[in-house]
């Protein structure tokens, strides 16, 4: 036989891979390793795709999508960001961010351009970039910065083939956000060297400080900048895979083709579900958003308390504990406390080079649980600390 | 009247009862005192009137009861609408609710009673001979669903994966 794809061959595996596996062989195990609200879709959105398939909606819809959907997008960026993008040729409905993200990739990349992901990062983006023909450069946020970049960082990460930068935030996986001036800042990096901006704003409504910037609203990125948003996070909706971009005419018409060709629309029901938690945000979003608040700060507070340094995390739902003082790699704390104590966590490392040396703790679970969790996690660490003088005293 | 972080707490001790304050604390930001200080606030209030359990009766075969609500008409006295009236119902200890309602009729009364034949004697015996009671219509609940935004129903169990990026 010939040989398959050596760019997909010599693709990494997800390291989330062997955790999933591990983890789900066991009984009894409080996961903080997801990556989803614990909440169920909120039932008028439910109610909504019920209601569509019942009045037969079962066609393809237009390519970029259902019009009333791009519609209620125009108007949520309208109202929540200030930022206007016109229905016609500037919004597309995708299955999932994920695919959001693949368009932006597939239409930005020449092969050989190198795109700058800011690190520690969503698994995907790397592969991603890598499966369209770019070569992904890590840029390093920094702990003592609360895991915000530094336009140096970036910087120094600059070449001639420099394309494009990538960065989410509120961050998965460390939790933090960017303030509207050190976001600026990068406006004006990504100006002087010409450079495309993927801002994945997946998180943007779960933010806990202050309100959400919009990359695309700050000067002249506008015409640079191609937004991934979607409605698993804030609207629950993981599995039905829904998302959008919106990004200028001329990058919308190319990424088009790449959806056109690839994937046709995004499921219609599923769209129908979207106009519906659009449309009902108000009612719906809030609440969960205080009810991850109020977990965030009791998580927070009781993993600091445990011995293990967290910084306040400004968005999304994860918590990203330091870890390295135990004197384990990321990798095996984990294992050892999946082991031990039954709580799944995901490695840092598994979210690039920089996440060594802390660990991804979701929060998104019910209070109960988090505090079960807290408790397994002092007994893990005063088992830790054991083994330690245990050691020395051998020594 | 009561701060932001105030009406949280409220909302927090309306879904989850009696809350561990140092717990409450952390969620909402607070100091432990500030905590305590305000539930004591809302008790003196009269913000805060208690804490009951849902509970499935259903599921326990030895419980016999019977649940009725009773559609009541009135007549109102001048100067004291309905509360005169109202006053004398609630007192009853088998009523569990009253409300004054908009509509067909005016009050409903919640009644827990051991048996058909107990809330039939209540209505025919003490609520029927009340002055101001025109009429009243009886509804026994059959089965329960949902209860102070609690589902009766069991499958709401975690369907996520255990680890996912």
């Amino acid at each position: 036989m010939k040989s398959l794809s050596e760019r997909v061959e010599q693709l990494a595996p997800s390291g989330i891979r062997r955790f999933f596996d591990l983890a789900g062989s066991m009984e009894d195990v409080i996961s903080l390793g997801v990556g989803e609200p614990d909440f169920v879709t909120p039932w008028n959105v439910r109610e909504a795709s019920f209601s569509a398939l019942e009045q037969g909606y079962t066609a393809y819809s237009a390519n970029a999508g259902l019009v009333e959907l791009r519609q209620e997008i125009r108007t949520y960026m309208q109202e929540k960001f200030a930022m206007d993008y016109q229905v016609a040729d500037e919004i597309i409905v995708t299955t999932g961010a994920s695919e959001g993200l693949d368009l932006a990739f597939r239409t930005l990349i020449n092969p050989g351009d190198e795109v700058i992901v800011v690190e520690p990062a969503f698994v995907s983006y790397a592969p991603l970039i890598e499966l369209a023909g770019g070569i992904p450069v890590a840029a390093a946020c920094r702990p003592e910065d609360g895991f915000a970049i530094l336009p140096e960082t970036i910087e120094a990460n600059i070449t001639a083939r420099t394309k494009a930068i990538i960065f989410c935030f509120p961050s998965n996986p460390t939790g933090s956000v960017m303030t509207r001036d050190q976001l600026a800042d990068l406006a004006l990096l990504a100006k002087k060297h010409d450079l495309y901006v993927i801002s994945d704003e997946i998180y943007a409504e779960l933010s806990y400080e202050e309100d959400p910037t919009c990359f695309a609203t700050l000067p002249d990125m506008r015409e640079r900048t191609i937004i991934i948003n979607g409605f698993s996070k804030a609207f629950a909706m993981t599995g039905w895979r829904l998302g959008f971009t919106c990004a200028p005419k001329e990058i919308t018409e190319c990424m088009l083709k790449v959806h056109q060709y690839g994937m046709m629309c995004a499921p219609t029901l599923v769209q129908f579900a979207g106009i519906e938690a659009l449309r009902s945000r108000h009612k719906t979003v809030p609440d969960m958003v205080r009810s991850y608040r109020q977990r965030r700060n009791y998580f927070v507070k009781a993993l600091n308390e445990a011995g293990l340094p967290t910084h306040s995390p400004g968005g999304a739902f994860y918590a990203f504990p330091y870890i390295g003082h135990t004197g384990l790699s990321s990798e095996s704390f984990a294992e050892q406390l999946l082991l031990a104590e039954r709580v799944a966590v995901v490695p840092g490392s598994v979210f690039g080079a920089s996440g060594e040396g802390y660990v991804r703790a979701s929060y998104a679970s019910s209070i109960e649980q988090l505090q079960e969790a807290i408790q397994r996690i002092n007994r893990f660490m005063q088992q830790l600390e054991q083994q330690a003088v245990a050691a020395d005293r051998l020594t | 009247m009561y701060t932001e972080k105030q009406l949280e707490l409220l909302e927090l001790l309306s879904q989850s009862g009696p809350v561990d304050v140092t717990l409450a604390a952390q969620m909402l930001d607070m100091t432990t005192d500030e905590v305590t200080s305000s539930i004591v606030r809302f008790k003196e209030d009269g913000v805060l009137l208690g804490y009951t359990a849902v509970i499935d009766w259903q599921k326990i075969n030895t419980h016999h009861g019977v649940t009725a609500f009773i559609d009541v008409k009135v007549t109102p006295k001048r100067g004291r609408g309905f509360d005169e009236v109202a006053e004398r119902i609630h007192r009853f200890p088998e009523v569990t609710s009253l409300y004054l309602m908009s509509g067909a009729y005016d009050l409903q009364v919640v009644l827990d009673g051991k048996s058909l034949q107990e809330v039939s004697q209540f209505v025919s015996e003490k609520l029927s001979t009340l002055d101001s009671v025109i009429s009243t219509t009886t509804h026994f609940r059959l089965k329960t669903y949902k209860h102070d935004g609690v589902l009766f129903s069991q499958d709401d169990g975690d369907k996520r994966l255990k680890v996912s990026p």
